[in-house]
Order: C-alpha cells, then sequence, then structure tokens
C-alpha cells in the first residue's frame, strides 16, 4: 500500500476552479473522505488522482514519487463508481477476474482463481460465483464492483459514492464491510461523499471540501465537536446545527454574530421561553421543532415526552460554539 | 376534508395475490402513511383507493360513501407521482391552472386560486418562468400546486421525493409536511423509507407481501411491533434478534437466555420448548464492566456518529449491536458486558414471528 501527498493542486473548467490549490496527505493505510455538496470539488480531486483528469498546477505524489507523467494505468489505482458497470454476459467469477487477465499482468488462471475465491469470501459472495452479473441484487453488483477493485490489491482505492445508489439498509450494511475490508489489508482509501453518515463512520480524516478549497482536514471526531467555520459544523450533524444570532442567549465573545448549537446541546427547563412546533417521533429520538424570537430550533428531548405542539419550554445553550460575520469561528473565550 | 375507511380490500392479478384483505381507517386530515419494501401492495392498496385500480373484492369508503365501483375523476382525489409529469410548452402558472381551466373556472377565480397555492408553496417569483429551465426542488413544487389547486378531498402521493437526492429529500420532506400542517388535508402517502414513514406520517401502515403487518403511530410502531418483521423494518441500526431456546408461563418476568436470567415485561401468554427471539434496540443496550451483564461480546465495530456510536459485538447469540454516548471509550477487541433495558424489551415466536403478548405491549396489537 502507499502514502499519496497532494500539493497545492489546482484545477479549472474554464475560469472556475473545480479544485483550488487543494493540500493534504493520505497517510499509507488510512481510510480519508472527502466530504462537500455537489460542486465542492471531491470528484474532480480523485479523478486528478487517478490520473483521469490533468491538473492546471501542482502535484500528486504517490509514496514520495510525483505520478503527473503516468498514465492512469501505470499509477496502479484502482478506482470505484457510483454506477457499477459489469460486464452482464460474465459470471460474476468472471468479472471478478476480468482485471487479473489483462495481458500484462501476466498472471496464471490457478492464482487467478485463487485471488478471485479469497476477494469473494471477503465480500461474502462467495456463493454467487457461478452467476451471471445480472441475476444479481443490486447489492451484490456493486459488492462484485468492489470486488473487481480488490483483486488487483494496487497501491491506493479511488471510490466514489460507490454505496449511494443502494438503498438504505444494505448501505449501513456495506459500510460496516468497506470499513472491515479496509482494515483488513490495510489498504490506503481515498473516498469521495456527500453523505455525512459515509463520512463519520468509515473515515480515519475526513477532508471538508468547499468551492474546490480543502477548508478543514482531520478525525471526524475533531470536524465535529471542533469545526473551523459554520459551513463545516453544518456538514456533520443530523439534524443540522442551529444557527442564530450571537447575542440570543446574553452576550457572546467579541467578534461574534452567530452562535451555533447542536441539537444535543440545548438544555431544556432553564433559560429561555420557546415555543413548541412540531414534534419529530423518529423511534430512537424525539425531535422538537421551537420557535425563539422567529428563529427555527430543533432539539432533542426525551423520547417519549409529554410535550405537545403549543406549549412553552425554556431553553439554555450548552458548549456553544461561535462565528463571526464571514463565518470563521470565534473562540468561546471561557 | 375526509375520512377514508378501507374494509378487507383485496387484489389479484391473475394467481398472484398483490393487496390480502386489508382493513384500516385513514382519519380526517391525517398524514397516513403505506410503508413497506417493494411488492408489498402498498402502491396497488393507494392506486385502489385513488380509483385507478379496482379492487378484487372489499370495499372502500370516502366520507363514509362507498367509492369502491366509482371512476377515479368522481372521487375528488388528486394524485401526485413519483415522476412529476408537466407540460413542457407551458409557463409555471398555466400548468397549475391547468386543472381549473379544464374544468370551466372563471378566469378571475382560476387567478386568485393559483395565487394562493404560489403563496403557499413559496413559488411566486416564478409563476411566468417556463417548467423546463426549473430545479428539481421548483419542479415538484409546481406538481404538487397542480394537486393542490383543486382542494381535493385526499391527496394521494407515490413515493413523490424518491427519486431526489438525499439533502434536497429531507428538505422537500420537511416542506411537504409543513405543507400538510397548514391545509390539513387527509394525504396517504407510499413509502419504501423508513425514515421518511417515521418522520411525517400521523400514522403508518407497515406491508409485507399483501398483508398489513401492523397499522399505528409510529412510536407505538418502533417501540412495540407486532411482528419481527416490522421489528427489522423500522429503525436503523435495526432492533437486534437474540435467538434462543426456552419458555415462560403468565406473569413470568423474566425469560432464560444462555445462562442468565434476562429481566422482560410480565408476561400475558405461554411457550414451552420453543424457539424464541428476543428483540433489543440497539440504545436499549448498555455496556457494562459490571457482573450484571447478561450477556458478553467482543467489539467488533466502533462507529462514530457525532453525540453517539454504534458499536458492532459478537456474542454466542450472534452479531448484536448496541448504540451509546460517544464519551464512553470503545475499542474493537474488547470484551464488553452488556445489559438490556428491561421495560422496552419484545419476545418473538422464532415460528410465526409474532410478538407476544406482555405489559408492555398489551392494548397496542389489537387494532
Amino acid at each position: 500500500m502507499a502514502e499519496v501527498v497532494l500539493r497545492n493542486l489546482t484545477k479549472r473548467f474554464g475560469k472556475v476552479p473545480a479544485v483550488d490549490d487543494v493540500s493534504l496527505a493520505v497517510p499509507d493505510g488510512a481510510f480519508v473522505v472527502l466530504l462537500g455538496p455537489t460542486g465542492a470539488g471531491k470528484t474532480t480531486t480523485l479523478r486528478l488522482v487517478a490520473g483521469l483528469e490533468r491538473p492546471d498546477a501542482g502535484d500528486i505524489l504517490i509514496d514520495g514519487r510525483s505520478v503527473l507523467g503516468e498514465m492512469p494505468a501505470q499509477r496502479d489505482v484502482a478506482m470505484v463508481f457510483q454506477q457499477y458497470s459489469l460486464y452482464p454476459h460474465l459470471t460474476v467469477r468472471d468479472n471478478l477476474a476480468f482485471p487479473l487477465r489483462s495481458p500484462i499482468l501476466r498472471w496464471d488462471e490457478a492464482a487467478i482463481a485463487k485471488r478471485v475465491g479469497e476477494v469473494a469470501e471477503v465480500l461474502r459472495i462467495a456463493h454467487k460465483l457461478g452467476n451471471k452479473a445480472t441475476q444479481l441484487s443490486g447489492g451484490e453488483m456493486q459488492r462484485v464492483s468492489i470486488g473487481r477493485a480488490l483483486v488487483r490489491r494496487p497501491r491506493i482505492y479511488l471510490m466514489d459514492e460507490p454505496l449511494s445508489s443502494l438503498d438504505a439498509k444494505l448501505r449501513a450494511e456495506l459500510r460496516i464491510e468497506l470499513k472491515r475490508i479496509q482494515q483488513e489489508l490495510g489498504a490506503t482509501l481515498l473516498y469521495v461523499t456527500h453523505d455525512q453518515i459515509e463520512a463519520m463512520t468509515m473515515a480515519t480524516h475526513v477532508g471538508v471540501l468547499d468551492h474546490g478549497r480543502l477548508v478543514q482536514f482531520g478525525t471526524p471526531r475533531e470536524i465535529y465537536e471542533d469545526p473551523v467555520s459554520v459551513y463545516v459544523a453544518e456538514r456533520l450533524g443530523q439534524p443540522r446545527i442551529n444557527t442564530l444570532p450571537a447575542d440570543i442567549f446574553g452576550p457572546g465573545p467579541a467578534g461574534a454574530t452567530t452562535i451555533g448549537l447542536r441539537p444535543e446541546h440545548i438544555r431544556i427547563g432553564e433559560g429561555r421561553e420557546a415555543r413548541v412546533g412540531r414534534i419529530e417521533r423518529l423511534g430512537d429520538q424525539t425531535r422538537l421543532h421551537l420557535t425563539l424570537e422567529g428563529h427555527e430550533i430543533v432539539t432533542l428531548t426525551e423520547v417519549h415526552t409529554r410535550l405537545a405542539p403549543g406549549d412553552s419550554v425554556a431553553v439554555a445553550p450548552r458548549d456553544p460554539l461561535y462565528f463571526d460575520a464571514a463565518g470563521a469561528r470565534v473562540p468561546s473565550g471561557r | 376534508m375526509a375520512e377514508i375507511v378501507i374494509r378487507n380490500l383485496r387484489k389479484e392479478f391473475g394467481d398472484f395475490t398483490a393487496v390480502e384483505g386489508s382493513s384500516f381507517t385513514i382519519g380526517d386530515g391525517e398524514f397516513f402513511m403505506l410503508l413497506g419494501p417493494s411488492g408489498c401492495g402498498k402502491t396497488t392498496t393507494l392506486r385502489m383507493i385513488a380509483g385507478l385500480e379496482l379492487p378484487t373484492s372489499g370495499e372502500i369508503l370516502i366520507d363514509g360513501e362507498d367509492v369502491t365501483r366509482k371512476p377515479a375523476s368522481q372521487r375528488d382525489i388528486a394524485f401526485v407521482f413519483q415522476m412529476f409529469a408537466l407540460y413542457p410548452h407551458m409557463n409555471v402558472r398555466r400548468n397549475i391552472a391547468y386543472p381549473l381551466v379544464s374544468q370551466g373556472m372563471p378566469k378571475a377565480q382560476v387567478k386568485a386560486k393559483v395565487a394562493e397555492v404560489a403563496r403557499i408553496l413559496g413559488i411566486e417569483d416564478i409563476l411566468d418562468h417556463p417548467v423546463s429551465g426549473l430545479s428539481g426542488g421548483d419542479r415538484q413544487r409546481v406538481a404538487l400546486g397542480r394537486a393542490i389547486v383543486r382542494s381535493p378531498k385526499a391527496f394521494m402521493m407515490d413515493e413523490p421525493i424518491g427519486a431526489l437526492d438525499a439533502e434536497f429529500r429531507e428538505r422537500m420532506a420537511e416542506e411537504l409536511r409543513a405543507l400538510h400542517d397548514r391545509m390539513g388535508a387527509t394525504t396517504v402517502y407510499v413509502t419504501h423509507d423508513q425514515l421518511e414513514a417515521m418522520q411525517m406520517g400521523d400514522k403508518i401502515v407497515v406491508m409485507n407481501h399483501g398483508v398489513v403487518e401492523q397499522f399505528g403511530t409510529p412510536q407505538e410502531i418502533y417501540d412495540h411491533p407486532a411482528t419481527m418483521f416490522v421489528a427489522d423494518f423500522i429503525g436503523s441500526p435495526a432492533m437486534n434478534f437474540i435467538r434462543f431456546e426456552g419458555g415462560f408461563r403468565p406473569g413470568d418476568t423474566s425469560v432464560r437466555l444462555a445462562g442468565a436470567e434476562v429481566a422482560v415485561p410480565a408476561l400475558r401468554e405461554a411457550a414451552d420448548g420453543r424457539r424464541l427471539v428476543l428483540g433489543v434496540r440497539p440504545e436499549h443496550v448498555r455496556l457494562t464492566d459490571d457482573a450484571d451483564a447478561v450477556l458478553r461480546g467482543r467489539v467488533e465495530a466502533v462507529e462514530y456518529l457525532g453525540t453517539t456510536q454504534i458499536v458492532t459485538l459478537s456474542t454466542v447469540n450472534g452479531p448484536l449491536r448496541a448504540r451509546v454516548p460517544s464519551r464512553e471509550v470503545v475499542r474493537p477487541g474488547e470484551i464488553a458486558g452488556l445489559v438490556f433495558d428491561a421495560r422496552t424489551l419484545t419476545l418473538f415466536d422464532a415460528g410465526t414471528g409474532c410478538a407476544f403478548v406482555t405489559a408492555a405491549n398489551e392494548g397496542v396489537h389489537d387494532g
């Protein structure tokens, strides 16, 4: 496996920078997730590493050596796309073996069969090896396409929203599987998604992108608990962080214009009176939609709460985050 | 607005039974969810209510009137599909006005109606835009506008936001629910997404293989699932099923599982020497080092989720998930003791998949 370093990487399409001066290091064996909304530059970054796009500036190093002059095939990376494209006329076995049968690799059939068997075992599709690709469910097809990347043992795996076309249950299952496989193989993985759950649960490091710029890079816990801006704070956490005028619960620190309160960081029973609007019961948690001075606040409460729409509750902040007018974090000054 | 009563509704397509004798009541003004996996009969049920499909047997009453054999046009229902079709050559205003114009409503009245609907949906500023240039969300709003402009008795919605991407789906779900709260119209909504159903619905019917598995409020269904199918389908991560063999008598407040006594809500039924399943929601599992643990497990994976984390453990009774605060330090490879919150447990018969009646769920399942 390998370490990947991006140095001041920039890619423009026309005048629009899709990737804007991005520098980051993907340590050997790390699971790095690039997170951001559509258009943040995630996929372009991945395609630059794969060699499917050429950067306008900057460098890409794999194991300390620049790969800018190398073709995609020479870079020894494997890419998994959102839309699985399997060969429909081939069996699962032949689909998995396909990358190994490339003439330049010179694998013999016995070695291919052994590797395909191992990967099928890891992905739990060994019992489907004889099936045609078209006879598989969506989840199985996506596992085969991940498997096709795994058989080669490339230096890096690049994955572009590989789970997004699957239903919720399967996505949850494959999240754990993918993480397990990555740990078992000690693989280096660069993974792109706009799904915050995938980022939080699988990543060793998360890189948050905003209009092509890398705005924060750290462990999921660092990003969640210590965001550098409102933008980053809004990327993680469901329901989303509440943002209110900084002085709504009393004076904030100097320079702060916005107070950010995660739904679980609101104390109920003291502080300012807010009105209860909708109550959402999700089973494992109950969300209160409150209005305070015309501002919407979402908070969590006891699952079987007796509160009803129209009631009043007192709320106060706990562990608030403050931001300035530009959205940058301001120290709480405590 | 309308109350809709469904009685023994059945639909066969040749040899295939799509819906097997469903009965439930949709209250006036309710946001009502038909939930289940694909092929469970939810869309067929919706189409029968709307009059797009004739039932093989059974009755549909809208406000007390039997409409079972009436065509869709006489039921005063509006239908919103997943793939919303707008008239591409008309602008937003004319798309919304179309149902009224085709009814022959006077122009001034049409204008007032369209303006009102546009205000409710917050699309006043795009009324004169062509529909071709609109974003997915605005197109869906226009499609909704065309449905609500007629002020029908009820709305039928078939996965209306299923095709949108995740972030936008959440916003649209909130918008739809807020719209419903403002208008108070009876809405029947089909989805396969349990979170959407929990989040938006006043009541949920859970269907599987054409059969109604359970009918109730979201919290009732979550807390007291009637069957293992419902227990597994609702909630994420899903309810843990701990399989064991044993028995109990009415009045028992514990069962014997893997050599330990596990406290459960007081049982109202008897079972002996049977394959049983203990249902435990992940948030009702606590990790402990103490001797009071009922089960032990090895930590296989830890998934960080902000305030909470999901811990996957392997036990002698199979894999198990716990949702615990993320302050607790849990590392893969550790052995942890497990305790369950007794009041929340459900016992199932592994053979039939049905929940046994206990002090906790009695009164919930006979509806």
